[in-house]
């Protein structure tokens, strides 16, 4: 038949609730924005320098690996752009290029490309740069030693945590909460504005991008365990708050714990992997050789996800006996 | 199309609300067509030679047996001359017998059902009633050797937007009750569970069935959940509803039995939803084997190039490839989609977000269960990963960020699963 119209098949559903992929990368990027403006207004040029170059190489390594894998280039989806993003906000305002260059060549390509791409890295490619770079070059993340020029008239210039392991707990009633939560100390471009980094992260789980369950038992895995070493010797080990509101806890908790391929779907795991993370981060910081545990604590629960997962709810029909 | 709102944080709350959209209560008949084309759904196995032949007269609701050997028969709607005969396979390797009939402007009924057939037995309807509108194989509810205990009737749509069956309720509910009497002397059995939304809770109530009135939530109505939900008997993955003794039926074919025996003739029409380009819903009541192409012109409905049209609602309906294309027996609804709002699938694998796995009715680990569809490792991800537990809701793809075809792929599943087990068994 000439005059026949030609339909578009397919199976169902014809409808989809429009998210997608990009979208949530935009709205990841927008959520993080508060930290890393604040970051670049109390580091000036040099961080806005650290953030650029970190997204814009972070996006041209996967173009590059688009490239070379013969692959439609998947710049598009922002992924690569929020991985240089997070990286720049866990690194100081005084990174050399080459480490920014290195830092997200490991995450973009090592991290996730060699794996097959986005959805198949078993670990969170920002925190694995970022562990690779805190083994090999020690100083480059070591607050204290790499900000030593810098005087932002802030009451102490001293990393927290790094005073906290160093001096003990006296150094604690230096920093006030109001302090720690507008980012008045010295540390990393984007993860020392507590406001910002909470109003992100509530903007993103209203949203539904991130999944609340694993932000919100992180953060209380890290209260419950520092307020228990608290409580058995409060003169070694400092509050739970200042656990909270220091180091990457609050960028951990609402931005690189929740990364999607590397952690569970399912609810009981979900609250398992963020508290046992929240756990091994105050552990590492307490007793462990690291200034801060995040990193490590989120990596080693990347790890566990897939066993965790198996956790799951009985699907219907299934070991029914009878019939 | 709905859409995930700004602020998503629980799972998406879809609503059976098709009857409350619905302008004015009466349906709209549509004129009878001048070609109506009927299809039979083979039955497997050897098929014998066909009996009917082009340039057969044929009268309307006339009894057409289709072959020499076997019971397989259609019923006619309309009067008039077989122009074609032929047989189409459907993409899931399911074969059809379509025949076609050129109709003439006036009805003449045929009297044979009327003579022969008006007693409330099984026989009869089995002679028959086969294929009542509302429902394409009324034989499985009556078993002989397996006989059914309880039968349950959806007051509620299989899909979002659809409303035939709950208009059916709203306006036919006096003689849903008579129906049901008809069903119990064909089937035997004595327990009628009417499944309603709290809006149709009083037409229910007249039937004389035992009401059951659930919250219109999408997949809530889906048979599997209702036997979970209602009989609390959930269906094991390799057996089927009526080997519990379980069947489902609509209130359409309820009302049609009544119909079929109160009037002595085999009902030719069907009530449909209509759903257009905007969503605007129209109830129509048109014969069976209509072409679609007569009920979209009938309501000024334009379709052009690109544009889709489903049988059946939003996320379960087949979408079909041609405005020639007849209404068939259990064609609830009928769904225009403008090019515009045509979801295109996308290629990329699964990040793991785990929107389906909360969305799921029936619980499947489904960011797993698609890593082994996509490989085509059918029987373990039956095995391991609940394959046969799924409802085919479709939610899995509505909510899917990278617009991966879950549901496609687990149909695909689904239908490979017994051909790769069937296979192996002659391998020995």
């Amino acid at each position: 038949m000439a005059n026949q119209k030609l339909f578009v098949s397919s199976h169902a559903p014809y409808w989809h609730n429009g998210s997608s992929l990009s979208m949530k990368s935009y709205n990841i990027m927008l959520a993080a924005l508060p930290a890393v403006l604040m970051g670049i207004y109390q580091y000036g040029p040099p961080a806005l320098g650290v953030v650029a170059l970190s997204v814009s190489t972070a996006m041209i390594w996967e173009l590059i690996m688009n490239y070379v894998t013969k692959r439609p280039a998947s710049i598009g989806d922002g992924n690569a752009a929020v991985i240089g993003l997070l990286m720049a906000m866990l690194l100081p305002a005084s990174t050399p290029w080459w480490t920014v260059l290195i830092g997200t060549f490991l995450a973009v390509v090592v991290g996730k490309q060699i794996f097959g791409g986005i959805g198949c890295n078993p670990l969170n490619p920002v925190l694995v740069a970022i562990a690779i770079i805190l083994l090999s070059w020690k100083g480059l993340l070591d607050f204290d030693e790499a900000l030593v020029n810098y005087d932002l008239g802030f009451e102490v210039m001293v990393y927290p945590l790094a005073a906290l392991k160093h001096l003990g707990t006296s150094v604690v009633l230096n920093y006030s909460v109001g302090d720690l939560l507008m980012g008045q100390y010295a540390g990393a471009i984007g993860s020392t504005f507590g406001i910002g980094l909470i109003i992100g992260g509530i903007y993103l789980i209203l949203r539904g991008m991130i999944r609340w369950e694993i932000s919100i038992s992180f953060l209380a895995g890290v209260f419950v365990t520092a307020f228990f070493f608290n409580i058995a010797d409060s003169e070694k080990y400092a509050a739970p708050l200042f656990h909270l509101l220091t180091g990457y806890t609050l960028i951990g908790a609402f931005f690189l714990a929740t990364e999607d391929s590397s952690s569970p779907v399912n609810f009981v795991p979900m609250l398992i992997y963020g508290a046992c993370a929240g756990f091994l981060t105050v552990l590492i910081r307490n007793i462990g050789a690291f200034v801060d545990g995040a990193v490590f604590a989120i990596l080693m629960m990347n790890i566990a996800n897939p066993l965790l997962d198996k956790i799951r709810p009985k699907p219907l029909r299934k070991g029914i006996k009878h019939a | 199309m709905i859409k995930k709102p700004f602020f998503g944080l629980g799972k998406p709350k879809l609503q059976y609300s098709g009857i409350n959209n619905i302008e004015g209560k009466d349906l709209k008949e549509i004129p009878p067509s001048t070609r109506v084309t009927l299809m039979h759904k083979s039955p497997g196995g050897e098929l014998g030679e066909l009996v009917l032949s082009i340039g057969d007269e044929v009268r309307t609701g006339q009894k057409l047996n289709l072959r020499e050997m076997g019971e397989e028969y259609l019923t006619s709607t309309a009067t008039g001359t077989i122009t074609d005969i032929s047989h189409t396979t459907e993409y899931t390797g399911q074969t059809f017998t379509s025949v076609s009939i050129e109709a003439k402007s006036k009805d003449l009924w045929d009297d044979e059902f009327e003579k022969t057939g008006k007693d409330a037995a099984p026989e009869n309807a089995l002679t028959f009633l086969s294929s009542l509108p509302g429902i394409s194989d009324l034989s499985s509810l009556i078993e002989i050797d397996n006989p059914l205990n309880t039968i349950i009737i959806n007051g509620l749509d299989r899909d979002l937007l659809v409303a035939t069956n709950q208009i059916i309720v709203k306006t036919m509910a006096e003689h849903l009750s008579e129906g049901i009497e008809y069903l119990k002397k064909i089937t035997g059995v004595s327990r009628f569970i009417f499944v309603v939304p709290p809006s149709l809770r009083v037409e229910a109530e007249q039937s004389g069935a035992e009401v059951e009135v659930i919250e219109p939530v999408y997949p809530d109505a889906t048979p599997g959940l209702l036997m979970k939900r209602i009989l609390d008997n959930p269906v094991p993955p390799s057996r089927t509803f009526e080997d519990l003794g379980v069947a489902f039926i609509n209130p359409e074919a309820v009302v049609a039995l009544r119909t079929a025996f109160v009037e002595g003739k085999l009902p030719v029409t069907k009530v449909l939803t209509v759903i257009d380009k905007d969503n605007k819903l129209t109830c129509i009541k048109a014969r069976i084997g209509t072409p679609v192409r007569d009920i979209l012109s009938a309501l000024n409905i334009d379709v052009s190039h690109g544009d889709r049209l489903v049988f059946g609602g939003p996320m379960s309906g087949q979408s079909v490839y041609s405005e020639d294309m007849p209404i068939l027996h259990d064609t609830d609804a009928i769904m225009v989609q403008d090019k515009d709002q045509v979801n295109p699938s996308g290629n990329d694998p699964c990040i793991n977000c785990g929107e389906c796995v909360r969305v799921c009715p029936a619980k499947i680990p489904v960011n797993m269960l698609i890593r082994l569809l996509e490989n085509g490792l059918y029987e373990e991800a039956a095995q391991e990963y609940d394959l046969l537990s799924c409802v085919e809701c479709g939610l899995c793809s509505y909510v899917c960020e990278m617009r991966i075809p879950i549901s496609h792929y687990i149909m695909l599943g689904k239908h490979e699963l017994p051909l790769t087990e069937g296979l192996e068994e002659s391998n020995g």
